[in-house]
C-alpha cells in the first residue's frame, strides 16, 4: 500500500497509483434561475484496499461525489481517474462496463429486486460478472446463507441491506461504494451491516468508501474525509480502527 | 378559475398523456363504430322505407304466362288486397353500343296516361314516357352509368325475335331494383343487365299480350293475411300459368337489403362492446397504477379533510376527460366511417339518395355508453385507493410480495434464467391483469383473422363457384323449354367447343308446413361443364330417382337425406308429387334442388325438353359466338362467366378491401392500446428496479429485455389464443351468414394467421419501442434517493 500523505491528494503522478483520483471536480445543478453548487472543486485520492468514510452534514455533496466516482453521474468540470483511466472521458456504454466489472454499490434503500429471492438477487450480478463469487458464498459473507431462498418482502431491513452488500461484493469489485448504508436502519441492525462491510473490505481487499453523516461510524475507517459545502474540509487518519461491533451511538 | 385540485388533475393527465391518448383511441373506436353502425342502420332503414313508401313498393309479386286483364278485378276483391297493378314483364337480349358481349334486359310495362299504383319509378334525369311513343324507354340508372350512356342514346333489344331500337328518354330508380341483379345472379352486373320501363301498348304489341298481363303486383291492407292472400292469388292465376306468388321476403332486392340491415344490427352491437370493454379494462389497470403512485397524496388530501367522495370524483373526472377526448375523436370518426360505408353501399344499391343523419340521440348514447363503461372500469380501482385510512396510506406500501412461479414449483426452476424468473413472477403476481391483457391482445389477433377470413371465404367461394362448379364459359337460356334440337344448333355455333343441356322448372317444395320456392335443375348424366361439388371438393353425379338438395334448403324444409318432399311444379301440366330426397350437398350459394335431366322430364310428363345449355367456347372466336347467339331467335339470354366473375370482383372484392382496411386499423388500435399501456405500467412499476440494474452494471439492452420480455411473453402467449379465437369468430360468422343466397365456407388460410400474427407482433414491437425510448432516459440517481 503506498503511503498516503497528509494531504488528501498527491501530485499528478499519484493518478496512476490511486484507485480513484479526483481533480478540481465541480458539480453544478441548474435549478431554473439558481445554480446549486453541489461540489465546489474537490481533489481526492483513494488508495487500494483502503476503508474510507466520507463524513458530512446532509446536503454537503457526499452522494454527488460518490455517484461521480461510481460512474453514475458526470462532473460539470474537473476530471476523475480510475486506476489512471480518465473516467470523465468514458461514454455511456464504457461507464456501464466499468460499473459492471469494477464497482459494487450499496444504497440506503437496498434497491433489491422484489421478485427475486436473496440468492437470485445476487446471482443476477454474478451472471454478468467476469470473475464472481458463488452467490451462496457471497451470502455467507454477510451471514445470510440460511435465508437464501427468501424474497425481500420476507426479510427485515437489515437483512435486505446485507443481501444488497452480498450482491455488491459477489462480483469481487475493486471498489465498494456505500451511500448511507445504515441510514434506514436501527442501531443494532446497522452494526450488523457495517460489520459485513468491514469484513468484505478485509477479506476481499476492495477499496471501500462509506458515506455517512454519523460521526461514530467514522471510527471504523482507515481514513475519514470531512465534506462540507461541496468541498473537502479536512481529513484524518484513525490510528486505531474500531470494529463495527464495538461502535456505540 | 381552476381549483388547485383541478390543476393537479390536468398535470396528472399531462404526465400520462401517452397512455391517455391510447385509451382515448380505443374509446373513440367504440364510439365511432357505434355511431357508424347506428347512423348507417337508421339511414338505410329510413331511406328504404321512405323510398318504398313514396313509390308504393308492392307487398306481393306474382308471375303468370298470360292472364286476362279482367282477372285483376278478382284479385282486387280478395280480402286484404288494397291495390293491384298488372304488368307485362319480359326478358330480352340487348345490343348496347360499345359492348361486344351480350347484355340482357328486363322490360316492364308502364300504364298509359297514369302513374302505376304500385312500384312507381323515381325519375332521376330526363323525362317520363310520352304517350303513344312505343320506342321510348326509361332505363335504370346503374345500367346507364355503367355503359356511359346518356339521355337520348339508344339501345337495341330483340323483342320476341324482332329487333327494336329503344330510345332512353329518362333515367330512373325503382323500389323493386334497389339491388339490381339479373335473376339467377348474386352480384350486380350493371353493365350487362338493365331494367327498362316502356309503354304498355308497345309491350302488348310486341309480345302478343293484348288485353293480358304476365306480372302482378299487389299492395296489401294493414290487416291482411299474407299467406292466405298468396294462396288465393295462386288459385286465381293457376289456370293462366301462374308460377307462384311471393311476398317481399322472397323479393330478391328486398331480401338482400334486409340481409345487410340485419348484419349491421349484429355488427353494430358487437364492435362497440368489444372496444368499450377493452377501454374499461385499460382504464382500470392504468388508474390502479396512477392511484398507487398517488397513495400518499390521497392520504394527505384526506388528512386535510377532503371526503372519499370528493377524492373519488376527482379521479373520476380524469377518466371522464379521457372519455371526452375519445368522444371528440370518435364522433367525427363515426360520421366519417358512416360516409365510407355509404359509399360502399352506393356501389351496389340504387337509391335516390342515402341521407346520413347524425342523430344527436345516437351520439349521446354512444358517449354515455363509453362513459358508463369507463366508470365501470375505473370505479373499482378508485374505490380501493380512496378507502384506505389516511394513516395507513401515509406509510409507504410494503414491498411487493412474490412467490416462486409455477415453473419453479413444478421443478423446472433450474432451467429458468433470472431475468425470465423476474418476468414470470411479475406476471403471476397479478394473474387477473395478465390474463385480461393476454385476452385483449388475443382479441386483436382474432379481429384481424375474421377480417382476413372474409377474404379467404370469398376467394374460396369464387374458386369454388367459378372454377370447380361452373366449368363452362357461357350459359344460354332459351325463351321456352324446347326440344334438344336447339342443343345441336348451339353445338354448331362458331367457337362453341362443347354444349351440355339442362332444364330448370319452377317449383315449390313442401314438407308439412315448411315450404320453399326453388328452381328444380335437371342435369345431364356425365355432364362436365357444371358439376355438383361440395365445399370439401367432392364431386357428385346428379341423383337418379329423386333429388339432391342444398343442405341449407334441407334445413329450411326440415328434411334429411332419405326423406321425402312434395314437389309442386309451377309449369306445364303442374305435376305435384312426393319425391325422395336422395342426398344433400353442402354448397355455397342459393337453395338448389338437382336431379337428372331425364328424370325431370319424366316427372314433368313431357318428352325430352331443355331450356338452357352450358357452353365451352374458344375465346379467340368470342365475338363470332356472341354475334351468332344474338341472332339465334330462340336464345333468350347469354351469361358470360368471366363477366360474372369480374362484376363479383368489382363489387364484393372492392367493398371487402375497404372493410379489411378499417378492420385492420381497429385491431391495431386494440393491440397498440393494450401493449403500450401494459408497457407503460410495467415501466412505471419497474423503473426503480430497472434503474437499479443499470446502476449495478446492466446495459440498456439488458434492461430492455426485462421490460419488453414481459410484453413479448404476453404477446406470444396471446397469439395461439388469438388464432383459436379468430377461428371461433370465423365459425360464428359462417353460422350467422348462413343465408339463403350466400353461405360462407369455413376456410381460414394459413396466410390469414400469418398476417394477423405479424400485424400484432409489429404493433407490439412499435409499442415496445415507444416505451424503450423512455428507458433510455431513466434517472439513475433519483431512484437511489427515494424509497419508492
Ligand atoms: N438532481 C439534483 N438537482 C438539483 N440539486 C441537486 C440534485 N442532486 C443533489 N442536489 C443538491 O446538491 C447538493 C448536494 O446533494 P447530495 O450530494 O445529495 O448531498 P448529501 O448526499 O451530502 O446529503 C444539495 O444541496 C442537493 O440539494
Ligand atoms: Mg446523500
Amino acid at each position: 500500500m503506498p503511503s498516503p500523505t497528509t494531504a488528501a491528494t498527491t501530485g499528478a503522478e499519484g493518478v496512476k497509483d490511486a484507485v480513484f483520483a479526483a481533480r478540481s471536480v465541480v458539480k453544478t445543478y441548474q435549478m431554473g434561475e439558481v445554480a446549486v453548487h453541489a461540489l465546489n472543486g474537490v481533489d481526492l485520492d483513494l488508495w487500494p484496499g483502503e476503508f474510507v468514510v466520507l463524513l458530512g452534514p446532509s446536503g454537503s455533496g457526499k452522494s454527488t461525489l460518490l455517484n461521480i466516482l461510481g460512474g453514475l453521474d458526470a462532473p460539470t468540470s474537473g476530471d476523475v481517474f480510475y486506476r489512471g483511466e480518465k473516467l470523465t472521458a468514458f461514454n455511456d456504454s464504457a461507464l456501464t462496463r466499468y460499473r459492471r466489472d469494477h464497482v459494487g454499490f450499496v444504497f440506503q434503500f437496498y434497491n433489491l429486486i422484489p421478485s427475486l429471492t436473496a440468492r437470485e438477487n445476487v446471482a443476477l450480478i454474478t451472471e454478468i460478472a467476469p470473475n464472481p463469487l458463488d452467490p451462496v458464498e457471497a451470502l455467507a459473507l454477510v451471514d445470510l446463507d440460511k435465508r437464501k431462498n427468501h424474497f425481500p418482502s420476507q426479510m427485515s431491513g437489515g437483512e435486505q441491506q446485507r443481501v444488497a452488500i452480498a450482491r455488491a461484493v459477489a462480483k469481487r469489485p475493486d471498489v465498494l461504494l456505500c451511500d448511507e448504508p445504515t441510514g434506514a436502519l436501527d442501531v443494532h441492525t446497522g452494526v450488523l451491516v457495517l460489520d459485513a462491510i468491514q469484513r468484505v473490505n478485509a477479506e476481499l481487499g476492495a477499496t471501500t468508501a462509506v458515506i455517512t453523516h454519523n460521526a461514530v461510524i467514522a471510527k471504523m475507517a482507515d481514513r475519514v474525509i470531512h465534506i462540507s459545502d461541496g468541498r473537502i474540509a479536512g481529513e484524518e487518519r484513525n490510528t486505531k480502527k474500531v470494529a463495527a461491533s464495538e461502535l456505540e451511538w | 378559475m381552476l381549483s388547485a385540485l383541478d390543476r393537479k388533475l390536468l398535470r396528472d393527465l399531462r404526465g400520462m398523456l401517452g397512455q391517455a391518448v391510447m385509451i382515448a383511441l380505443v374509446v373513440s373506436a367504440g364510439v365511432a363504430t357505434w355511431i357508424e353502425s347506428r347512423t348507417l342502420l337508421a339511414s338505410l332503414e329510413t331511406t328504404r322505407d321512405q323510398f318504398y313508401e313514396r313509390n308504393n313498393f308492392a307487398d306481393v309479386f306474382a308471375k303468370a304466362k298470360r292472364a286476362p286483364n279482367a282477372l285483376s278485378e278478382r284479385v282486387a276483391e280478395l280480402p286484404g288486397v288494397a291495390r293491384v297493378e298488372t304488368r307485362i314483364v319480359e326478358g330480352v337480349n340487348l345490343d348496347v353500343p360499345g359492348l361486344d358481349e351480350p347484355a340482357v334486359g328486363t322490360l316492364i310495362s308502364l300504364p298509359e296516361n297514369r302513374e302505376p299504383v304500385l312500384n312507381r319509378v323515381y325519375l332521376r334525369r330526363g323525362r317520363r314516357l310520352a304517350p303513344g311513343r312505343d320506342d321510348e324507354v326509361l332505363a335504370s340508372e346503374k345500367f346507364v352509368d355503367a355503359n356511359h350512356l346518356r339521355v337520348g342514346d339508344s339501345v337495341t333489344a330483340i323483342l320476341n325475335g324482332r329487333k327494336k331500337t329503344l330510345r332512353i328518354v329518362g333515367v330512373v330508380l325503382s323500389p323493386e331494383y334497389v339491388f339490381m341483379v339479373k335473376p339467377g345472379d348474386l352480384v350486380p352486373d350493371p353493365k350487362r343487365f338493365g331494367v327498362f320501363w316502356m309503354q304498355e301498348e308497345a309491350l302488348e304489341m310486341a309480345f302478343d299480350m293484348d288485353g293480358a298481363f304476365n306480372d302482378l303486383a299487389v299492395g296489401l291492407a294493414r290487416e291482411a293475411d299474407l299467406e292466405e292472400t298468396l294462396f288465393r292469388i295462386d288459385q286465381l292465376l293457376e289456370p293462366y300459368g301462374g308460377i307462384g306468388a311471393y311476398g317481399r321476403k322472397d323479393q330478391l332486392s328486398h331480401l338482400l337489403l334486409t340481409n345487410d340491415i340485419d348484419g349491421l344490427k349484429v355488427h353494430g352491437t358487437v364492435a362497440p362492446t368489444i372496444f368499450l370493454s377493452v377501454a374499461a379494462f385499460l382504464l382500470n389497470v392504468v388508474l390502479s397504477r396512477v392511484l398507487a403512485l398517488q397513495r400518499e397524496q390521497i392520504a394527505a388530501l384526506k388528512a386535510f379533510g377532503y371526503s372519499n367522495v370528493q377524492i373519488g370524483w376527482h379521479y373520476l373526472k380524469l377518466v371522464l376527460l379521457i372519455i371526452l377526448l375519445g368522444s371528440a375523436i370518435g364522433i367525427p370518426g363515426g360520421a366519417f366511417l358512416a360516409r365510407v360505408f355509404t359509399q360502399m353501399i352506393a356501389l351496389v344499391y340504387q337509391y335516390p339518395d342515402l341521407i346520413i343523419v347524425l342523430k344527436p340521440s345516437v351520439v349521446a348514447t354512444g358517449v354515455a355508453a363509453a362513459g358508463g363503461a369507463a366508470t365501470l372500469g375505473a370505479i373499482g380501482s378508485i374505490w380501493q385507493a380512496v378507502r384506505v385510512a389516511p394513516a395507513e396510506a401515509m406509510r409507504p406500501e410494503p414491498p411487493a410480495s412474490f412467490k416462486p412461479s409455477f415453473f419453479e414449483r413444478i421443478g423446472m426452476g433450474a432451467w429458468v434464467p433470472n431475468v425470465a424468473r423476474m418476468i414470470i413472477r411479475q406476471l403471476e403476481r397479478r394473474p387477473a391483469r395478465s390474463v385480461i391483457s393476454v385476452f385483449a391482445i388475443a382479441l386483436s389477433v382474432a379481429i384481424i383473422i375474421v377480417g382476413q377470413f372474409l377474404q379467404d371465404a370469398v376467394d374460396f367461394t369464387m374458386e369454388q363457384q367459378f372454377f370447380r362448379v361452373q366449368r363452362f364459359d357461357m350459359m344460354v337460356a332459351t325463351i321456352e323449354p324446347d326440344t334438344p334440337d336447339i342443343l345441336y344448333e348451339l353445338q354448331h355455333a362458331p367457337g362453341v367447343l362443347r354444349a351440355e343441356p339442362l332444364r330448370t322448372v319452377s317449383a315449390r317444395l313442401h314438407n308439412g308446413q315448411h315450404e320453399r320456392r326453388v328452381s328444380l335443375v335437371g342435369l345431364p348424366e356425365g355432364g362436365q361443364l357444371f358439376r355438383l361439388v361440395d365445399s370439401s371438393g367432392a364431386v357428385y353425379p346428379p341423383p337418379t330417382g329423386g333429388l339432391m338438395l342444398s343442405a341449407k334448403l334441407a334445413r329450411l324444409l326440415h328434411v334429411e337425406a332419405g326423406g321425402v318432399v312434395r314437389v309442386e311444379t309451377l309449369e306445364g301440366q303442374r305435376p305435384d308429387e312426393d319425391v325422395p330426397v336422395i342426398s344433400l350437398i353442402d354448397d355455397l350459394q342459393g337453395l338448389n334442388a338437382y336431379t337428372t335431366l331425364d328424370g325431370l322430364n319424366r316427372f314433368m310428363g313431357e318428352g325430352p325438353r331443355i331450356n338452357a345449355a352450358y357452353l365451352q367456347t374458344d375465346s379467340e372466336l368470342k365475338l363470332q359466338t356472341f354475334r351468332d347467339l344474338k341472332d339465334t331467335p330462340k336464345v333468350a339470354s347469354v351469361t358470360v362467366k368471366r363477366n360474372a366473375l369480374e362484376s363479383f370482383h368489382d363489387t364484393v372484392a372492392k367493398n371487402l378491401g375497404t372493410m379489411k382496411k378499417i378492420n385492420l386499423f381497429f385491431a391495431c388500435i386494440i393491440a397498440v392500446g393494450v401493449v403500450y399501456n401494459s408497457a407503460r405500467i410495467a415501466l412505471s412499476e419497474r423503473s426503480r428496479e430497472l434503474a437499479t440494474l443499470r446502476v449495478v452494471g446492466f446495459t440498456r439492452g439488458e434492461i430492455s429485455t426485462i421490460l419488453l420480455g414481459e410484453l413479448g411473453l404476453l404477446t406470444l402467449v396471446a397469439l395461439p389464443f388469438g388464432w383459436v379465437m379468430g377461428y371461433g369468430f370465423a365459425w360464428g360468422l359462417t353460422a350467422m351468414v348462413d343465408q339463403e343466397v350466400f353461405r360462407f365456407p369455413l376456410v381460414v388460410e394459413r396466410s390469414t394467421y400469418g398476417i394477423a400474427t405479424s400485424v400484432v407482433l409489429a404493433a407490439s414491437a412499435a409499442s415496445g419501442l415507444l416505451v424503450r425510448r423512455s428507458l433510455d432516459h431513466l434517472d439513475l440517481i433519483a431512484v437511489l434517493k427515494s424509497r419508492d
